[in-house]
This record gives C-alpha cells, structure tokens and sequence, in this order.
C-alpha cells in the first residue's frame, strides 16, 4: 500500500511538471494551431526569471522577504514569458496562421536564437531589455486611449519608447552594478536554491513528501484552474473560444481577432514561464533547460487531444505514472514474485531514458488505436 | 506556368564534362583538411535530396531522418569494426571488453559480411522507415501530427542507442577512423581521397534517381499529395501506399549519407540522433529551395561550408544566423533561393527597382485572376 502511495505521489509529481509545461502548449496548438518549438525557450526564460527575482530578493533591501520570492517569481516568470510571447506573435508568428509546418521552422529559429542570447548576452541587459519592452507595451494601455487617436500620436509613441529605453538601460546598469553575477555573460548553468520552507519533507503514513514537489503539485492546480476559469467563464475567454471554432464569423460580430491572437498566444507563452519556476526548482537552469521538455509536452498534447484541456491533463499524469512505473523499476517492487522472464524484460526498461523509450513506443502504439488522442475533436469533415 | 530556365544541348555536356573534372581534379588543389570537409557536405547532400523528396515534393515535414542517417552510420561502422578485429580477443571488437562482453551480440553476425553491409547501408534504414511511415500514414496521421511522431521516435532511438552501453557502446559511438579496410587504415589520406570520390559520384547517382522519380507520373502524384491529398484519394489512389514509398525511399538515401558521412568523419554516435541535426537537414533543403533537386543539393553543402567558416571566426554568432535563416526562409523566401531564382523572384526585384518594366502576360494574369478568386 505503501509502496503505491508512493509511487503514485512520484508518477504524479513528474506529471504535474509535464502538465504545467504542456498547458500553454495545448492552448496555443489546440487553439491557434500554431507549433511552438520555442516553448521550451520560454520556459527556460520563465527559468531565468525565478534566478533573476531570487538574485534581486538577496539585496538587503528585500532581505526580509525573501522566503516569499518563489511566490512573486511565479508572477514575474509569466509576465517576462508573456511580453517574449507578444512581440514573438507581433513579429512572427502574424505572419504564419494556417501554415503549421511553417510556425514550426520559425519557432524553431527562434528558440535557437533565445538559447544564444542567454549564452552571449548578460542577464542584467536580458533583464533590461524586458523592462522596456513591459514599459513601452504597457504604458498605451494605461493611458488614456484618446492620447493616440489625435495627430501628435507619432511623438506620443516616440516618448513613451524612449521612456522605456531608458529605463530599460537603467535597469541593465543598476543590475549589473548590484549584483555582479548578472552583468557578465556565460553559458554555464546557474541554481536557484529554494527557500529554507521548501527544503526537507512533510512525512505521512512513514513516506516524506518532499516539499518541493508538493509546491509544483499545487502552482499546476492552480494553472489548470486558472486556465480553465478564464477559458470557459471570462469575457475574453469565450471570445477566444469563438475565434477558434469560426474566425471570420467571430470577426463579423465585432470581437477583434488580432487582439485575440495575441492575448491567446500571451497567455500560452506566460504559462510556459510558470512551467518554468517549477523547473527552475527541480534541477539547475541552462540555455537548453527547455528543450529537454519539449518533446515530451508534444506528446502529451497529441495524446490527450488537441484542444482538450481534460485530455491534456489524464496524458500527462498517465506519462509521469507510466515513466516512474517504469522507469523506477516500481513494477518488480510491487511484485517481487514475477515471473523471471517478465523480469528481465522489467529490468531491461529500468532506466531513465529506457523508460522514455518504451513509453513513447506506447504511445505511438495507442495512437493507432486512436490516432486523434484520447478525446479526438469530433467534426464531419474529410480530413477529420 | 512556372518559368523555368532550360541547360540544352552542348552546354549541358560542357556543364557535366565541368563539374566531373573538378571532382576529379578536387583532391590536388584542395588540402586534406578541406576536401575531407567537403566530401562530409556532399554526403549530407543525399540526405538532404531525401528529405527534399518527401517534404518539397511530398509535403511530409519528417524530423526524424537522423534516425535514417544513423542507421546506416551504424551499419558500415559495425562492418569496420568487425573487418578489424579478428586478431583482438574473441574476435570481438575492443569496447566489448570493457563491459566485460565475451560474445558477438546476435545482430552483429550478418555485419561481418562486406556484400550483407553494402546492401544493409539503405535497406535497413529504408525497411525501417517503411515501417514507421506505414504506422503513421494507415492512420491518416499527417501534417504536424507527422513531425511531432517523427521527433519522438527520433527521441526513442536516441535514447535507446544512447544507453545500450554493451550492445553498441552507447553513448562513445562507434569509432571507425583507426579500422582498417583493404588492408589501410580508414582515417588515411589516400583511403579519404577514395571516398570523396564515392560521395561525390553517389551524390550525382541519387541525383539522376531522384530526378528520374519526381519527373513521370509518380512524382506528380507526390505533389499532388502535398496539394490536396483528399483529392488524390477521391481520385482513386492510394496516398498510404505512395506516401510509405517515398518515406521509405528517403529513409534509404538518409542510411547512405549516413554511412559517407561516418566513413569520412571517423565516429557514428548517438549524436546523429539528436533534434537538432534532424530540423537542421530541413533548413539546407528550406534555404536551397524546396521542390527543386539541385537546391538541395547547393543548400546542404554550401550552409555547412558556411557553417564551418563562420565558427572557425566567430563560433557564438553561428546560432544566431542559423535562426535567422529558419525564420527568414518561412516569412520572406518560403521557396529558397534557387526557387526564387527560377521563379519570378528576380523579374519582380528588377522591376522593384525600377530597371526593367512588369509586362502583363497571359500567365501572370490568369494567376493574379486566380489567386483573387481564391482569397474571396
């Protein structure tokens, strides 16, 4: 019993990881149908986030709060992924709605050029470069709208960039100065060491929880409930929903689809970031932290379905359970009287990596029993 | 109506009689170094007309080719390492003995065979892809379904070539540099000079097949796939059928770029198999130009010329560019360059720039017409 309890716990830890990471995905596949090979790029960046607040919560300044950066870094993480996933969408992905395959070269070329930024380029100037960008972003939506619409709007706009250029600078310098990790590039990778609450281990029934893996459990609960909220009972989300089932239709009534577009793949790419605080806690963070999820995300969005948050989540956890079944070698465990044939086979797959072979084999393997995931989308169309 | 410009007659025999003599004549003028570097591009130009094949005429975007490639890396170098090791101990290769293996594993015996592993470089790669694309296609699993298996089954051979340290030394690779073939060593200059000369006749030989495939009716009903494949279903053909064939016939291209490039680069090891390698084979045929042989070809050698030249220089501005050119080819070239040549790229560009007039023509008409049509 015991045994199960705990392997269970595992399988849905490494799964919970696995979800969080896949949600953005599943919105940004499922509802605009774009591939985003720089996901993982934007959960790196979410990764690099966590580092950055944990540095500046170090100042003496902010001493005093620092056993709370992890809950402050999750809001940063998303709004830092956010603002890359806007002028990503702005500058890129506009271009290519309806050519999947062509996103999917982009993106890639993008996530190439994310990882060798954070290689080449200090974290300070990352850093500052963010900050204009939220500035110069922001800043229109703040003020009033009528500021925009007479014809000084030009110097309005020429303002408020370089407002946030400076800034942007101030802050590179501020950072670099103050903390002098930041100001120098490299490529090695750093740590983001948890607070002192989240060391150690609650025990129950003689198993130890480790804490960590308890606060990812709940920020995915949290996500998916979120997601969830604001996909079927907000404003906008209903309006994203409308723009998915019929673009044109949607933009007879009046609901402005570019806005859509972009709040949608904001949101996708702010969760990637949230995805990334998780990961940032369980490992230590480099340029290719991202890409080593990527493809198991992709996964588990095929196999729940696309655009199905209900599939997305019973894919993820079934991949962590199948993966610590497995990959643990708990099987043998769970039943030590197996037969010796079954248990070479066992032992063969006890791997970490083997693991995520036979998994992957499994899944190719379901996917011809139902080749559109657990909860294909139902239509009557030819190409289904 | 596509443009196309047309080599006919003397010229073509002057270009061929050209570019054999330079093939010949590469290894005097050219240093080792160089023309080993070289001869590594050119075999990466098969794979690159493979991966042509099935995205540019097919539309199948397969990021899973290094698999392909790998296999038949693994292949020749299994061979080599076997041709070499009959005076070792147990006659078995070296590393076999630092995980104290005393036996042959059974699936090395065939390799022990020259004429089993010249047939095995591209029937084995292609029997396995045959396979996976038949899974993948019976199902109607297409589009971006297809890359995204396609990665994970590349993942899955990674992983599992990667940790099977007594099978085939895992994650080391197989070294075949030092291993003897006719008596001389594979790594030498003279036996390098000899496999240039193999690559480069092979790349011409897959050149011509490739060409021979896409030209009849076969290769129509490739693009036709690629345009609408519901509509050559209707029509009464088999897309499964086709699309197994051609993913099959890329996979064996990908084993024999796989081995030319194993032979000449010294180590197969899972590293082929990594994501990265497999998107990059896409973005040779991307820049060179999709649906056109030849940029291919020109792509895959003259980005990884580029490639090494540039992180000779400058070796952290490398992925910079590489990323640029993905995202550059989908927005602004999605034909590349050699289909923009041959397109109306260069006429549109002149008359941009204000030196020679557009002339209305019938074609160009009946496009625009169409293409307004179409938006509607």
């Amino acid at each position: 019993m015991q045994l199960i309890v705990e392997s269970l716990f595992n399988g849905i830890a490494i799964g919970s990881v696995l979800l969080v990471a896949a949600l953005g995905l599943a919105i940004v596949f499922g509802l605009m149908g774009v591939i985003n090979l720089a996901h993982g790029e934007l959960m790196m960046i979410g990764a690099y986030s966590t580092y950055v607040t944990q540095l500046i919560f170090k100042l003496p300044a902010f001493q005093q709060f620092y056993n709370s950066y992890i809950i402050v870094s999750l809001g940063v993480a998303f709004l830092v992924s956010a603002v890359v996933g806007i002028v990503l969408e702005s500058l890129i992905i506009k271009r290519l709605y309806g050519n999947p395959l062509e996103t999917l070269l982009a993106t890639w070329g993008v996530s190439l050029i994310l990882q060798q930024f954070v290689r080449s380029v200090p974290l300070a100037y990352g850093t500052g470069l963010i900050i204009s960008l939220i500035i110069g972003l922001g800043l229109p939506i703040i003020l009033p709208k009528n500021l925009f619409v007479s014809h000084q709007s030009k110097f309005f706009r020429l303002g408020i960039w370089s407002i946030s250029v400076v800034f942007g600078l101030l802050t590179a310098n501020g950072l670099s100065s103050a903390i002098s990790k930041l100001g120098r590039s490299s490529s090695r990778n750093v740590d983001v060491t948890a607070p002192s609450w989240m060391r150690g281990g609650i025990e129950f029934w003689d198993i130890t929880f480790p804490v960590t893996r308890l606060v990812i459990i709940v920020i995915t609960i949290i996500s998916v409930i979120a997601v969830s909220w604001f996909l079927n009972r907000s404003i906008w989300g209903m309006r994203i929903r409308a723009v998915t089932q019929n673009r044109s239709m949607s933009e007879c009534l009046g609901i402005s689809t570019k806005k859509v577009d972009i709040l949608t793949f904001a949101i996708g790419s702010g969760l990637a970031g949230v995805a990334g605080v998780a990961v940032s806690l369980l490992g230590s963070v480099g340029p290719n932290v991202g890409a080593n999820y990527i493809v198991g995300c992709f996964m588990v969005v095929v196999l729940g379905g696309v655009g199905n948050l209900l599939g997305t989540i019973i894919a993820s956890f079934g991949i962590g359970i199948m993966t610590d079944l497995i990959g643990a070698g708990r099987l043998l465990e769970i039943w030590p009287e197996m037969p010796s044939s079954i248990a070479s086979t066992v032992n063969f797959f006890a791997t970490t990596s083997m693991a995520r072979v036979l998994v992957f084999a499994l899944i190719v393997v379901f996917l011809q029993f139902k080749p559109a995931g657990l909860f294909p989308q139902k239509g009557r169309m030819v190409e289904g | 109506m596509k443009k196309t410009f047309k080599i006919t007659g003397w010229v073509s025999w002057l270009v061929w009689v050209g570019i054999i003599a330079l093939i010949i004549a590469a290894p005097s003028f050219l240093p080792v170094f160089r023309l080993n570097l070289l001869g590594r591009y050119l075999s990466l130009a098969i794979a690159a007309l493979g991966v042509d094949l099935i995205w540019g005429f097919t539309g199948l975007l397969s990021l899973g080719q290094g698999i392909f490639f790998s296999l038949g890396g693994y292949c020749i170098a299994m061979f080599l390492q076997l041709n070499t090791s009959s005076d070792l101990p147990n006659r078995i290769p070296e590393f076999f003995s630092l995980y104290g293996i005393q036996s042959l594993p059974f699936f090395w015996e065939p390799f022990k065979s020259p004429l089993f592993t010249i047939f095995s470089i591209f029937i084995i790669p292609s029997l396995v892809a045959g396979f996976l694309g038949f899974l993948v296609f019976r199902n109607r699993i297409k589009g971006v379904y297809f890359s995204i298996l396609t990665q994970a089954a590349l993942l899955v051979f990674f992983n599992f070539f990667n940790g099977q340290q007594k099978l085939i030394n895992g994650t080391n690779g197989l070294k075949t540099d030092v291993t003897q073939l006719f008596g001389q060593i594979v790594g030498s200059d003279s036996m390098q000079r000899y496999f240039f000369w193999i690559t480069a006749i092979l790349v011409i030989l897959s050149w011509l097949f490739t060409r021979w495939l896409v030209r009849d009716r076969f290769g129509d009903i490739l693009i036709g796939i690629r345009d609408d494949e519901a509509r050559v279903r209707f029509t009464g053909y088999n897309p499964t059928l086709f699309k197994t064939i051609v993913f099959s016939i890329a996979g064996g291209l990908a084993g024999i770029s796989g081995a030319l490039y194993t032979v000449q680069s010294g180590i197969v090891s899972p590293q082929f198999m990594t994501v990265p390698f497999s998107i990059e084979m896409v973005i040779w045929v991307a820049v060179g130009g999709r649906g056109t042989l030849l940029g291919a070809i020109l792509g895959a050698v003259t980005i990884n010329y580029a490639k090494s030249l540039v992180s000779e220089a400058l070796p952290a501005s490398w992925m910079f560019i590489q990323g640029g050119m993905f995202i550059l080819v989908v927005t602004a070239l999605p034909e590349g360059v050699l289909g923009w040549l041959q397109g109306s790229g260069p006429r549109n560009l002149l008359s941009r720039l204000g030196i020679s007039r557009t002339l209305p023509t019938y074609p160009d008409l009946e496009a625009r017409e169409s293409k307004g049509v179409n938006s509607q």
